[in-house]
């Protein structure tokens, strides 16, 4: 089986049957992962570079551990700059990578459309790890590798998307990538999170947190930044968290069965409880460990690994 | 004589040598000032129109002809908005390639705008811009800033800077921020009668914007640059000019709220005009694509409702001028992330073509419409003479192929910059012949 895509830039546009090849295959990583020798031979000799221009520890970690298990060589760039004033071009510095031999880049970076910018530097694959507001696409994978392994399906299914949506490229990912599967997706945040022209998403947005919560199969919860107060987004933590974040109180009118998510950082206290985030209906741990099979999937297809 | 095929491109243009006597035969000749549109010979003589006749008389029987027939010869046109670069940036543009650009395009006249570096905010670098034009292909009117180093606090010495030449003032790149310093720039200007030129952008609405805000920004993960953040600068301008009594011109339109709000403005008797540049009547904000640095500038590329309300703006009048906005770009500014490109684009060398492509072949404007848009009306804001082809008027011409067509290619430019929005692109008609004080400065093969 071979994917359709040569590069993972977005899940936009990426077809059903390349989910779902890629979420199979991680559930396969996943069993391997369970071993005691959590390692196969699949990318020996295949040199990946994690080429990090945004600070990013779980990623990038998640990314390396996921390349180590592929038996490939991983190697770290962290810059901490962008642009051309600054320093050298994006162009110049994909080229030097490149002259070097590698065969793969992981890419994060500030600016929408770099990982599709790269793939006009570079023979190299791409893989995108978060690029601005735009995707994420392996965080969407993994949240739907997890909805699948605690559900046993996607096609049907409703989620709710709750926090920041603006500037959230794991909701971007998700109402694309959930929406190919047949899910039911709504994305709910205060006006002023929201994008002022959300039709493209593809999704139905609101401000209103029952409305989209009701029959709920999956909520997940975003990381609200709390500088934002400052620059005038919302009032106060306190109105936040009543008017947005999950508690037992609002757990309770939801599914029993309900799966909690949240792509971390959390902030215990502000989108979600405590005890609701290390309540039974938390998968949160499990998203982490996904996240490893997912990519380790991801790599594999795209590496044309055997 | 500049000439795009063979590249030959002599320069300095010799302008001490007197210009010999020309005629140019069989053209249709549009010159609306003086009701004329018909065939048409036209006789320079001495670097003045002499005669717009049918005959030849006698004495100029044998002196050299230019046969334009089936061609349209026109008052030399102005571009009234570029940026040439110089000084500062001489890596992207100079005053002489700009004007050899500007040449190959049919203009015998451009405005450049003042935001180089150092800032064109005082007299002697009015005079520097000036004494570099000498000797190039095109007229350079130098445009002032309105505030010192653009910073929107002080003002520039206007009366200093229109003394040496400067034909307007403004802070293009930015808007004057504070109403009191808009207000203050707007009365002090009427001492001179000289158009106060609005990039008209509230600041605090497209900070950190790349693309227009909308549908294609959500997709594309791209902050966005909100209409409104042009539409409220706009009213803003509007009313200061209005209570001040003072002439304002609004550079760039490109949404339909400016659009609206200047024609409201002129029914009311404000002193306005406006301008708009071919890229916002011909593409949208779905033509950046998958991040198409060459589709970025600022305004940005909008929507069809802009884009529509801006061309039946052109068609009513409530938009004067086209210019370009032309704006050249090393490479390494444009062939990088988008968030990190340069805002801008060139446009000396396709504005004509795309006028005529997208509005005049396609009826929107007549071709004496569009002598107006890009002759007489930027003449009249700016102060010039030209835009008409009377006894006695200065000798600038441009004769235009309205039917050759081609397409845009980068290896033709004489830009030194390759940021063009319109790669590609079919296009029919493009300048033939330019003349500028009775002698052919470009010629096309």
């Amino acid at each position: 089986m071979k994917l359709q895509i040569q590069h993972l830039l977005g899940l936009e546009g990426v077809s059903r049957e390349d989910i779902n090849l890629i979420l199979d295959t991680a559930d396969n990583f996943y069993g391997v992962l369970q071993r005691d020798i959590k390692v196969v031979p699949t990318l020996r000799g295949k040199t990946i570079v994690n080429l990090f221009y945004e600070n990013s520890t779980r990623t990038r970690i998640s990314f390396e551990l996921a390349e180590k298990r592929l038996s490939a060589n991983p190697l770290n760039f962290a810059a901490s700059t962008s642009s051309a004033s600054k320093g050298e071009t994006l162009r110049d510095t994909i080229q030097n990578i490149e002259a070097m031999k590698i065969d793969m880049v992981v890419v994060r970076h500030s600016s929408a459309g770099v990982p599709y910018f790269l793939t006009k530097c570079t023979d190299a694959v791409i893989v995108n790890a978060g690029d601005g507001l735009h995707e994420h696409p392996t965080q969407a994978l993994l949240d739907m590798m997890t909805i699948r392994q605690k559900l046993g399906r996607l096609e049907g299914l409703k989620v709710a998307i709750i926090g920041d949506i603006f500037h959230s490229r794991v909701a971007r990912s998700n109402a694309w990538g959930m929406k190919t599967m047949g899910m039911d997706v709504v994305l709910c945040g205060p006006p002023t999170l929201l994008p002022q022209h959300p039709e493209s998403l593809g999704v139905p947005v609101t401000d209103n947190v029952d409305e989209a919560l009701e029959g709920a199969d999956v909520v997940m919860l975003l990381r609200i930044q709390l500088e934002r107060q400052s620059s005038a987004v919302f009032p106060s933590i306190r109105e936040y968290r009543d008017r947005y974040g999950v508690d037992l109180d609002r757990l309770s009118k939801l599914k029993k069965d309900v799966v909690i998510m949240h792509p971390g950082p959390v902030n215990r206290g502000v989108e979600l409880a405590s005890n609701v985030a290390d309540s039974g209906n938390s998968v949160i741990l499990d998203q982490v460990t996904n996240g490893v099979a997912v990519r380790m999937a991801v790599l594999y297809l795209l590496g044309g690994g055997e | 004589m500049i000439n795009r095929k063979n590249g030959n491109v002599e320069y300095p243009v010799n302008s001490e040598a007197p210009a010999q006597p020309l005629v140019i035969t069989g053209g249709r000749v549009i010159d609306p000032i003086n009701d004329i549109d018909g065939i048409y010979n036209i006789i320079l003589d001495n670097g003045k129109v002499k005669a717009v006749c049918t005959d030849i008389p006698s004495e100029y029987f044998d002196v050299e002809i230019l046969n334009a027939e089936g061609m349209w010869v026109l008052p030399g046109l102005v571009d009234m908005h570029v940026h040439l670069r110089e000084p500062g940036r001489e890596d992207k543009e100079t005053i002489a390639t700009g004007t050899q650009a500007a040449a190959a395009g049919g203009f015998t006249a451009v405005a450049c705008m003042p935001n180089t570096n150092p800032v064109l905010d005082e007299e002697s670098k009015i005079r520097y811009v000036i004494q570099r034009g000498e000797g190039c292909p095109c007229r350079i009117y130098p445009i002032g800033a309105i505030t010192k180093s653009l910073e929107g606090e002080e003002l520039t010495p206007f009366g200093e800077m229109v003394k040496t030449g400067a034909k307007a003032v403004s802070d293009d790149g930015k808007s004057v921020a504070k109403s009191n310093v808009m207000r203050n720039a707007l009365n002090y200007s009427k001492s001179f009668n000289i158009p106060v030129i609005c990039h008209s952008e509230e600041s605090t609405l497209s900070y950190k914007g790349h693309m227009n805000e909308g549908l294609i920004s959500t997709e594309l993960g791209i902050r966005g640059i909100p209409v409104i953040a042009e539409d409220i600068a706009v009213s803003r301008d509007l009313l200061l000019a209005e209570y001040t009594g003072a002439r304002v011109h609004i550079a760039h339109v490109s949404t339909a709220g400016s659009v609206r709000l200047i024609r409201e403005a002129k029914s009311r008797g404000v002193k306005v005009t406006a301008e708009t540049c071919p890229h916002y009547f011909t593409l949208t904000d779905k033509d950046v694509g998958m991040y198409d640095t060459n589709k970025k500038m600022n305004p940005p590329l909008r929507t069809d409702i802009d884009r529509e309300a801006v061309i039946a703006g052109l068609a009513d009048g409530t938009i004067d001028v086209v210019a370009s906005d032309h704006a050249p770009h090393v490479s390494e500014e444009k062939d990088v992330e988008f968030d990190a490109a340069a805002f801008g684009v060139v446009g000396l060398e396709t504005s004509l073509g795309v006028v005529l492509t997208a509005l005049v072949h396609k009826g929107i404007l007549t071709p004496a419409q569009m002598v107006e848009r890009m002759s007489i009306a930027p003449n009249k804001i700016l102060g010039l003479n030209g835009g008409t082809l009377k006894a006695g008027s200065v000798a600038d011409i441009t004769i235009v192929n309205p039917s050759v067509k081609w397409t845009v290619d980068l290896d033709g430019f004489f830009s030194k910059s390759r940021n063009t929005a319109f790669m590609g692109m079919e296009l029919e008609g493009a300048a033939a012949y330019t003349i500028l004080d009775g002698k052919v400065v470009y010629w096309r093969n």
